[in-house]
């Protein structure tokens, strides 16, 4: 009896064993299949998200291979290693598109991408990836309203450095009602990447012209 | 012919997952912000549905029943991820704009739910097409609530449709309510329990109104 049953205990292991093949094999053609393309559309999506913050008449070289790799660093908020897109115009570089995260989202890290130009001005800031509640603090997103274009232009210089906030605490920068916390966040980050923007200059444009 | 349409009038009306079985709430409550992301997720749940009742319908006599949860659940969650991958390959746009409720159709019950109430003892195609009346069933129920919230909440209805098929489609949004400022609380998940609730009376009003006027009309019948 013991046999027939540990026989029995066999064969079921064995059908599970079997299905978990064939999932498994389904799964790594589909992966291996797919893998291709949405590498391609992710890099298409990235080119797209960093021409955004970099305009066309900024640049003329290929964004997404010059790049420079930059420490994890406290201004940008960033808890690893992240890649800084170069533009350039004519082999001289014209700006940059560097990745900051603001820690203090409504629903924590708020993912940014922010272009800057050589004179310190912004090009353009773009929110790559948030969780502030749909419908409220969503509206950071470029696809949901304009809020985030209104970065394009300033720098450090205007509005001074103590005016980097929403106009709620005092500061230039307007924000919706109900949502504050998610503004207050990616303005403050904004304004930092722009103090480290300004500190590191050398690394961006100094060796960038060294290597010319 | 007549179990084929008790099959749909089951999974659209009578069962409907969404507003009857409330299976799967989850999702129903978080996605249902608008009525696009509703109808996503519900079209990816309904797809799923089809394909793992379907596959477990054709492996229900080959599956000993001590095992059958774990293998159904390896069906799920391969075709779950197959499908994302599908998504995430060709259409990088949806694809991030339900995030995270796409995987999370694995362990939405409703699935697993019809694959061992009815596809486990049913043949392949009334199993495909419960399951995919099922999830259709559950996809008006999410289009109904995304759209109440979406009216009351913002005064639109159809915003973000550009997310999930392309940027032509950024005109169709509908300003219900032109220049309108927001009802917070219907964005939020106590708005989503609020309209689930307004949708479950709903649906038992008219099931009871139905069923007391089913009798009178017969005896009116008979009575003819």
């Amino acid at each position: 009896v013991i046999a027939e049953a540990s026989r029995e205990s066999l064969r079921t292991g064995g059908i599970l064993l079997a299905f978990a093949a064939a999932g498994t094999a389904l799964l790594a053609f589909t992966f291996g299949a797919t893998r291709p393309i949405i590498a391609k559309t992710e890099e298409a999506q990235k080119l797209a998200l960093v021409q955004q913050v970099l305009p066309p008449a900024l640049h003329d070289n290929d964004l997404m291979r010059d790049t420079l790799e930059l420490a994890p660093a406290p201004e940008l908020g960033t808890p690893a290693a992240t890649v800084a897109y170069r533009a350039r115009l004519g082999g001289r570089p014209t700006g940059v598109a560097l990745e900051a995260v603001a820690p203090d989202g409504y629903s924590g890290r708020i993912h940014l991408l922010i272009g800057i130009r050589a004179d310190g001005q912004l090009a353009g800031v773009r929110v790559v990836a948030h969780r502030e509640t749909p419908g409220l603090g969503d509206y950071i997103e470029a696809a949901r309203s304009d809020w985030i274009l209104g970065f394009a232009g300033k720098s450090l210089a205007g509005p001074p450095r103590q005016d980097w906030k929403v106009k709620k605490d005092g500061g230039q920068f307007d924000y919706m009602a109900g949502a504050t916390i998610t503004p207050r966040a990616v303005v403050k980050a904004v304004a930092k990447a722009l103090s480290y923007h300004e500190r590191h200059r050398d690394r961006f444009y100094g060796a960038a012209e060294a290597r010319q | 012919m007549s179990e084929y349409r008790e099959i749909v009038e089951n999974g659209l009306w009578k069962q409907n997952p969404g507003l009857v079985q409330l299976l799967g709430l989850c999702p129903t409550l978080a996605v249902t912000s608008t009525v696009v992301n509703g109808v996503s997720l519900g079209l990816a749940t309904a797809l799923v549905m089809a394909g793992s009742s379907g596959a477990v319908a054709a492996v229900r006599n080959f599956v000993p029943a001590e095992i059958r949860i774990p293998v159904f659940i390896l069906i799920i969650a391969v075709l779950v991820t197959v499908i994302q991958l599908t998504m995430n390959a060709y259409m990088l746009g949806l694809y991030q704009v339900l995030g995270i409720f796409v995987p999370l159709i694995v362990v939405n019950c409703i699935v697993l739910g019809r694959a061992e109430a009815f596809a486990s003892r049913n043949p392949v195609l009334p199993a495909v097409l419960d399951g995919f009346v099922m999830g259709l069933g559950l996809t008006i129920a999410l289009a109904l609530l995304g759209g109440l919230r979406e009216i009351a909440g913002r005064g639109t209805l159809l915003s973000g449709l550009d997310l999930a098929l392309g940027e032509w489609a950024g005109d169709w949004v509908i300003h219900v309510i032109p220049g309108y400022k927001g009802f917070l609380v219907a964005m939020l998940p106590p708005g989503a329990f609020i309209g689930l609730g307004l949708l479950i009376a709903g649906h038992n009003w008219v099931t009871l109104r139905r069923a007391r006027s089913a009798p009178r009309s017969a005896v009116a019948a008979a009575e003819a």
